[in-house]
C-alpha cells in the first residue's frame, strides 16, 4: 500500500454520523468524525498498527527483499566490532562553588510571556540549562508550568537564532554597532525622531531606563505593543471605574465561575495558576467545601470552554447580548436586548446560580470581547459582592499601559509613513509580521531611515531592520519581570549568552551612551537603589536564591468606585452572516513559538492538529458551505481576503470560521517554513479579535493537515467514565458499572519494596500539554515533522486522547493523557524476542534500547497503544547546539529502536541512590515525573503504591479510581480517577 | 529431459556445506578473540595523557586518597578528574620546573583546562554511578585494578556487560567494608564469600532479582 490513500480520502459523511449517533446508546465517547460516522477511512486507520507505515521501503518485489534482507543479516552486529575511540574530559581549572559534576544545579530564575513573569527553576547540567519548570515559590506558577514554558530549552539552543549583529546583511560586531549608535544619536537632539517600539513590559530595571531614555529625548516616544495585550479588560475597566484596572482572579474562592468567551487556562495573564486553583475546586470530594461550577458562553472551541460544566458557542458578537440580559435580570442599569438572546435557557438558572453565590461568584470576560462585556462583568462582579474575594483590581502590571496598543501602533505607523520617525528602535516585538494588516507596517518601516532591531532571529521584522542586533534569551540574560498579580520576581541567566547576545537593558543602556554596561550590574544597581535598608549583598543573594521579591504583589485598588454603566452605549445591532474569529494559538501563541519543533508537533488541545493552523468550523457550517476537510478556503472579509485549509471540528459556533495566530510566517528559521496561514493578513486593528461579513470561497486545491486524533487509538472502548455530580451522590462506585473481574492464569506476585504507580485525576486535567512537553525536554523525545506525523509516527511517550461526547454540533468534551500504563502482565514484554523489554522488581516496565531489534511486536501487541518506534534516526546528531539540549541521564535513540514512557526511571534511580546513601527509604514525594512536575493542575501523582500513606495510594483507593482495559487483566500501574462534572441540574442540556 | 543439474553438483553442494561451517566457525571465534584482545578492548594500553601523571607515585608513595582528586566519587554518579587547582595545591610549591608538569602551570595561567584522555568509556547507553557502588563496598580496586602499581592509569578490565553482571548476580563475591573501599591491595580477613554476605545484609544491598533489572544501568 502506497500513500495514496490520503489523495482518494472519502468525503466525511456527517449524514451517517448523525445516524451512527442516533443508534448509539449508554456512555459513548468518539474522537473524530470519522470515528463517528465509522467511515471506511477511519476503518482502514485502526487496522494498521502504524497508519501508512508501509510505504517505508516503497513496492519492493520479492528479489529485492531477499537483497536487502541478505544485506542487513551481513551487517548485523557488526557495528560492535570496532575499538570505541576515546573521549576528553576536560575538568574546570577552579571549579565554580556549587557545581558538583554529574549532580544538576537549579537556579530560581523568571520567563516571560507576552512580559508577564512566570518563575521558574531551571535545571542545568554541567553548565547547559535542559528544563524549565515552575518554581513553587512564585504565585503565577506554584510549581506548575504550560507549554511554552517547557519548550524554553529547545528555542534558547535553536540553531538558527540570530548568532551576530547585522548591518544591512553584512555581519558586524557589538562595537561596530555602538560606534554607528554614537553617530546617529548625535542628532536625535530632543529625539523627535525616536522611537521605541516593545512588546508588553512590566519590567521594573527596563522601564526605569525608558524613564532615563525619555527624559534624555524628551520628545521620543515609547510604544508597547502585543497581539494578544489585555486592551479590552483595561478599557473595559476604564469604562466603569474611570481608570484602566487590571483585574486578578482567585478561583480558590470560586463557586460558580461564568465565563464571557474568557480563556483563563490558556490566554489569560496567571493562566497556570488559574489552573492550580480551579483545578483544586474541580474535585468532587473537595479539600476545601464545594465543588465550583463553569458556565462558560464562547466565540470558538477553547480549552476552557472544553472543560465547563455548561458550554455554549455562539457567534462571539452574539456575548454581549448575553451578559446584557444577566446583568439586568440582577438588577444593573443596562440596556437588555429585547428578545431571546443566544443562551436564553441559561438565563434563570444562571442568575440564580449567581445570586445565590453571591461573592462566591466570579463573572470574566476574555480579551477577544470588547470593552463593554469586561464592563460588564466588573460591574456583576460588584454587584454580587465578588469584588475583593474572587476577583481583585490592581494597577496594571505592565505600569503606565493603559490597553491602548492598537491605537498607539497605528499613530506609530502614521508618524513612520510620514517619514516623522528617523530610529525605531523595536525590542521583543516582530511587528512585521503581527501588525494587523491595515497599519501597511511593512511599508511604514521602508521610510524609517534607521531600524534597531533586538531580535531572536532573522525574522520578518529584522530582515527589514538597518540593524539587526542578537537577542540574549531570557536563560541567559539578567533582568526582572512582574507576574499578573504584580508580584516581582528576577531573571537569572543559566548560560553566558551562546552568540553573544544582549539583553534589552542592555541596548537601552547603549541608546543612553553606556555601550559597555553589563545587565547584571545595570541590575544589581537598580535594585540597589530599590531594596534600601540592610544588607544588600544579603538580600540579593537570598532574592537570587528565592527567585522572588517577597510581599511584592500589587496591592488591590483600595477605594474602588461603584461601577457606572453610562458610558457603555447601546447595544450594537446583531450582525448577521459569518463571522471570523480570531484566537491566539495553543502551540505557537501570537507566532514568536513558530519556530519551535517541539511546540510545532505538538497536538492542540482540541484539534489535535499539528505543524499548521487551520480555518475551523462546526460540521453545520461545514455543511452547508458544502466543505470538507482539507478543502483550500479563500476567506473575504473586507477589501482584503487569505487562503487557509478547512477543518471540521465538532463544537465551534455555526456560521463562524476560527482562524489562529502565528502561522504562515516567512522568515526566522526552518523549521516554521510552510506551515500554516497567516491570520494577520485579514485582521486589522479596528477588530483584532473578530469580525462580521466573512465570505468564504472554496478553493480548487486540497491541503494535507497532520492531525494526531485517530493515531493509537483504543477502537472505541470503554476507556473514559465520567458522569456528574447527582449521579456520583448516588453512584459513587460508578466507573466500576459493568466492570467484569479478569481471570487470569498468571500468578499473582507480591509486591515488595517499592511499588510505582501513577494516579491521573480526570477531573483535575484541563488537556493543556504541558506534561506532554515537558515529558520531551526530558527524555529527549524527537520530533519528526509533518509528514511524519500524517503517518502516524509522532513519538510522544505521553499524549493527551481527547474524546467528545453526545452530538456533533454541541458535543461535551473529556482528556485523557496516556502515558505507558506499565501494566504488571505486559502484554508486551512476553512477545519481545530479544527481551529488550521486562519488568522491574518495583513494577517498571523498562525498555533497553541497546537490545531493541525493532521487530515492533510489542507495540503490536500494546492494547493501549503507548509504545513509539523510530523509523528513521529522528535524533539529531550532528548540530552540537541540539546535543547540548539533551538530558544526559536519558539515552537518545536511533533508528530502528522501540521507546516509551519510563515513568521517568532515571529519577526513580537517583531518588533510589540518594535515599540508599543516606541510609533511609525514599520518601512520598521525592520521586515526580517530569509529566507530574509540570502539570499546572496536579492532575498527575506518581508514588509508591505499597506505601499505605502515599498520595499516589490513596487515590487509588478511591471508589472513582479505575483502570484502562482493566478487563484485560493487564493490572496497569496508571490508573485514572473517574471525572465528575457539576451541571446546574435546572438546566437541561440540548443533545 | 536431461537433469538441470549434473552429478557433479551433489559435490559441490556438499562441499560447501563443510567449507560453509568451517568459516561460520572461524569468524566467530575470530570475532570473539578480537574482542577480547587487547587491541580492541584495550585492557593494559596505555592511554598518551598531557601529563604523564604517576598514580603509584601519589598513592604509594605520598599515600594520597582516591578522593583527594577524585571528588565526586562518593557524592555523584562521576568520578571526576580534579581541576588544575587540585594539582597547583602542591605544585606551585612542589616541583615547579619540572617540564612535564609545563601544561599544568600553562592550564593555570590562561584558565583553559588540561585536555585528558579518557581510560574508561562506556557506551553513553550505560549509567554506571560511582556513588552507589562506593557506598555498598566495591571498591576502586575491584573495577580499576591496582592503580597504585600504574603509572599513568591503564585499564585493568574490559567493562564488558559480563563483568558488571557478574557482580549484580552475586554481590558478596566482591564487596568489602566501606573502610577499605580505597584500600589497594586489600586482603579479606578470612572467606571472602562469608563477609561479603554479611555485608550484603549490613550494607543493605538489593537483591540479585532487582539488581539485574536492565533499568539499573540502562535507560
Amino acid at each position: 500500500m502506497t500513500t495514496n490513500s490520503d489523495e482518494q480520502r472519502q468525503p466525511l459523511d456527517l449524514a451517517a454520523a448523525r445516524q451512527q449517533l442516533r443508534e448509539k446508546k449508554g456512555k459513548d465517547y468518539w474522537r473524530s468524525l470519522n470515528e463517528l460516522a465509522n467511515s471506511p477511512e477511519f476503518e482502514k486507520v485502526i487496522e494498521q498498527e502504524y497508519p501508512r507505515q508501509a510505504s517505508l521501503l516503497g513496492t519492493l518485489n520479492r528479489r529485492d527483499f531477499l537483497k536487502v534482507l541478505g544485506a542487513s543479516l551481513a551487517l548485523a552486529g557488526l557495528t560492535a566490532c570496532v575499538p570505541q575511540g576515546s573521549d576528553k574530559i576536560l575538568p574546570y581549572v577552579k571549579p565554580p562553588e556549587v557545581l558538583l559534576p554529574g549532580k544538576p544545579v537549579l537556579f530560581a530564575s523568571t520567563v516571560l510571556q507576552d512580559g508577564y513573569g512566570q518563575g521558574v527553576l531551571i535545571t542545568t547540567t554541567m553548565g547547559r540549562p535542559i528544563k524549565v519548570d515552575g518554581n513553587p515559590k512564585h504565585p503565577a506558577t506554584l510549581g506548575g508550568s504550560d507549554v511554552f514554558m517547557q519548550a524554553l530549552p529547545l528555542e534558547l539552543y535553536d540553531p538558527e537564532r540570530l548568532k551576530q549583529v547585522m548591518n544591512q546583511k553584512t555581519a558586524k560586531t557589538w562595537g561596530d554597532f555602538t560606534n554607528a549608535l554614537g553617530s546617529l544619536s548625535g542628532n536625535w537632539g530632543q529625539g523627535a525622531g525616536l522611537r521605541i517600539l516593545s512588546g508588553m513590559t512590566t519590567s521594573p530595571s527596563l522601564i526605569d531606563q525608558m524613564g532615563a531614555l525619555l527624559k534624555k529625548y524628551p520628545q521620543a516616544k515609547w510604544v508597547q505593543f502585543s497581539p494578544v495585550a489585555r486592551n479590552n479588560s483595561l478599557a473595559g475597566a476604564n469604562l466603569v471605574f474611570g481608570q484602566p484596572y487590571e483585574p486578578v482572579y482567585d478561583f480558590s474562592k470560586a463557586d460558580v465561575i461564568l465565563s464571557l468567551d474568557c480563556d483563563f487556562l490558556f490566554a489569560e495573564p496567571g493562566h497556570v495558576r488559574y489552573g492550580r486553583d480551579f483545578g483544586v475546586r474541580r474535585q468532587p470530594i473537595s479539600a476545601n467545601g464545594t465543588m465550583n461550577r463553569l458556565y462558560m458562553i464562547e466565540g470558538s472551541s477553547t480549552m476552557t470552554g472544553s472543560n465547563a460544566d455548561h458550554r455554549l458557542a455562539v457567534k462571539p458578537s452574539q456575548i454581549e447580548g448575553f451578559a446584557r440580559a444577566i446583568a439586568a435580570r440582577l438588577g444593573l442599569a443596562v440596556t437588555a436586548p429585547t428578545g431571546d438572546v443566544a443562551g436564553q435557557p441559561w438565563l434563570d438558572a444562571l442568575t440564580a446560580d449567581l445570586k445565590s453565590a453571591g461573592k462566591g461568584a466570579l463573572v470574566l470576560a476574555g480579551e477577544r470581547q470588547p470593552a463593554a462585556v469586561h464592563a460588564l462583568a466588573y460591574a456583576i462582579n460588584q454587584a454580587l459582592g465578588a469584588v475583593g474575594n474572587t476577583v481583585n483590581f490592581i494597577a496594571p502590571v505592565a505600569q503606565g499601559y493603559a490597553g491602548d496598543g492598537y491605537t498607539a501602533l497605528k499613530t506609530l505607523a502614521q508618524e513612520m509613513s510620514s517619514g516623522a520617525v528617523d530610529t525605531l528602535v523595536i525590542l521583543d516585538s516582530n511587528p512585521a509580521y503581527t501588525a494587523p494588516a491595515d497599519l501597511d507596517f511593512v511599508k511604514a518601516m521602508g521610510k524609517v531611515k534607521n531600524v534597531i532591531t533586538l531580535a531572536n532571529a532573522m525574522d520578518e521584522t529584522a530582515v527589514l531592520s538597518s540593524w539587526a542586533i542578537p537577542a540574549a534569551h531570557s536563560m541567559e540574560s539578567w533582568g526582572d519581570a512582574r507576574a499578573f498579580d504584580g508580584t516581582i520576581s528576577i531573571i537569572q541567566p543559566t548560560i553566558e549568552p551562546l552568540y553573544g547576545g544582549k539583553s534589552a537593558l542592555e541596548l537601552i543602556a547603549a541608546l543612553l551612551g553606556q555601550p559597555v554596561a553589563r545587565g547584571y550590574d545595570l541590575l544589581r544597581t537598580y535594585w540597589q537603589g530599590q531594596l534600601k535598608g540592610g544588607d544588600f549583598a544579603l538580600t540579593w543573594r537570598d532574592l537570587l536564591g528565592k527567585g522572588v521579591i517577597a510581599d511584592t504583589a500589587s496591592a488591590p485598588i483600595a477605594s474602588l468606585p461603584t461601577a457606572t454603566l453610562n458610558g457603555m452605549g447601546a447595544l450594537p445591532a446583531a450582525a448577521s452572516g459569518m463571522e471570523i474569529v480570531f484566537e491566539p494559538d495553543y502551540t505557537v501563541w501570537d507566532g514568536r513559538f513558530t519556530n519551535n519543533a517541539w511546540l510545532q508537533e505538538l497536538p492542540k488541545p482540541l484539534s489535535k492538529l499539528t505543524w499548521d493552523n487551520a480555518a475551523y468550523l462546526s460540521p453545520a457550517t461545514a455543511t452547508k458551505l458544502a466543505i470538507t476537510d482539507g478543502d483550500m478556503l479563500i476567506l473575504h472579509v473586507g477589501e482584503r481576503n487569505m487562503q487557509a485549509a478547512a477543518s471540521i471540528q465538532p463544537g465551534q459556533p455555526d456560521d463562524v470560521v476560527v482562524l489562529s495566530l502565528g502561522y504562515g510566517r516567512k522568515e526566522g528559521g526552518s523549521v516554521l517554513a510552510n506551515s500554516g496561514f497567516n491570520a494577520n493578513l485579514i485582521r486589522t486593528s479596528a477588530a483584532p479579535w473578530f469580525q462580521s461579513g466573512l465570505q468564504v470561497t472554496k478553493g480548487r486545491e486540497k491541503y494535507t493537515l497532520a492531525t494526531t486524533h485517530e493515531h493509537w487509538t483504543m477502537e472505541n472502548r470503554d476507556l473514559v467514565r465520567s458522569t456528574d455530580l447527582e449521579d456520583y451522590k448516588a453512584h459513587p462506585n460508578f466507573a466500576h458499572d459493568g466492570e467484569e473481574q479478569a481471570i487470569t492464569l498468571y500468578g499473582q506476585e507480591e509486591r515488595t519494596g517499592y511499588a510505582w504507580g501513577m494516579s491521573i485525576n480526570l477531573n483535575s486535567c484541563i488537556g493543556c500539554n504541558a506534561c506532554v512537553i515537558a515529558c520531551q525536554s526530558e527524555n529527549n523525545i524527537p520530533t519528526v515533522g509533518k509528514d511524519q506525523v500524517i503517518r502516524g509516527r509522532e513519538m510522544h511517550w505521553i499524549r493527551i486522547d481527547r474524546y467528545y461526547k453526545g452530538s456533533a454540533n454541541r458535543p461535551r468534551f473529556v482528556y485523557q493523557p496516556v502515558p505507558c500504563m506499565h501494566c504488571e502482565k505486559a502484554p508486551c514484554e512476553v512477545v519481545c524476542p530479544v527481551e529488550a523489554t521486562s519488568h522491574s522488581a518495583e513494577g517498571i516496565n523498562e525498555m533497553t534500547y541497546n537490545r531493541c531489534v525493532g521487530t515492533r511486536y510489542c507495540a503490536n501487541n500494546c492494547p493501549y497503544k503507548v509504545r513509539r518506534f523510530n523509523f528513521y534516526k529522528y535524533v539529531d546528531e550532528n548540530v552540537a547546539s541540539m546535543r547540548a539540549l539533551r538530558n544526559p541521564d536519558v539515552t537518545a535513540r536511533s533508528r530502528g529502536v522501540m521507546e516509551k514512557c519510563t515513568y521517568c526511571v532515571q529519577r526513580v534511580n537517583e531518588a533510589r541512590i540518594q535515599a540508599e546513601a543516606e541510609g533511609r527509604p525514599i520518601a512520598d514525594g521525592e520521586v515526580q515525573t517530569a509529566c507530574q512536575v509540570a502539570c499546572p493542575t496536579q492532575a498527575i501523582v506518581f508514588g509508591n503504591i505499597n506505601d499505605a500513606n502515599s498520595t499516589v495510594r490513596k487515590l487509588k483507593d478511591l471508589p472513582l479510581n479505575y483502570g484502562l482495559l482493566a478487563d484485560l487483566g493487564t493490572q496497569p500501574r496508571t490508573t485514572y480517577v473517574a471525572q465528575v462534572k457539576n451541571p446546574n441540574p435546572m438546566i437541561k442540556e440540548e443533545a | 529431459m536431461p537433469p538441470i543439474f549434473s552429478s557433479r553438483s551433489n559435490t559441490f553442494v556438499r562441499v560447501s556445506i563443510v567449507v560453509g561451517l568451517i568459516a561460520i566457525t572461524a569468524i566467530v571465534g575470530y570475532l570473539v578473540w578480537w574482542t577480547h584482545s587487547s587491541t580492541f578492548n584495550q585492557v593494559g594500553v596505555k592511554v598518551p595523557q598531557p601529563v604523564p601523571f604517576p598514580h603509584n607515585f601519589h598513592v604509594a608513595v605520598l599515600g594520597l586518597n582516591c578522593r583527594y582528586c577524585h571528588t565526586g566519587v562518593d557524592k555523584a554518579a562521576f568520578a571526576d578528574l580534579p581541576p588544575t587547582e587540585t594539582c597547583m595545591s602542591c605544585h606551585s610549591q612542589i616541583a615547579t620546573n619540572d617540564p612535564a608538569l609545563a601544561p599544568v602551570r600553562d592550564s593555570w595561567k590562561t584558565g583553559k583546562p588540561i585536555a585528558w584522555n579518557k581510560v574508561y568509556q562506556v557506551p553513553d547507553y550505560v549509567y554506571f554511578n560511582h556513588q552507589a557502588h562506593v557506598g555498598k563496598g566495591v571498591a576502586c580496586e575491584t573495577c580499576h585494578g591496582r592503580v597504585d602499581q600504574m603509572t599513568t592509569a591503564v585499564k585493568a578490565n574490559a567493562m564488558y556487560m559480563s563483568f558488571c553482571v557478574d557482580c549484580h548476580r552475586d554481590p558478596a563475591q566482591y564487596v568489602r567494608p566501606r573502610a577499605n573501599v580505597y584500600d589497594m591491595g586489600y586482603k579479606p580477613d578470612g572467606d571472602q564469600h562469608k563477609i561479603g554476605e554479611k555485608l550484603v545484609k549490613d550494607y543493605a544491598i538489593l537483591p540479585p532479582t532487582q539488581l539485574m533489572n536492565c533499568s539499573i544501568c540502562h535507560r
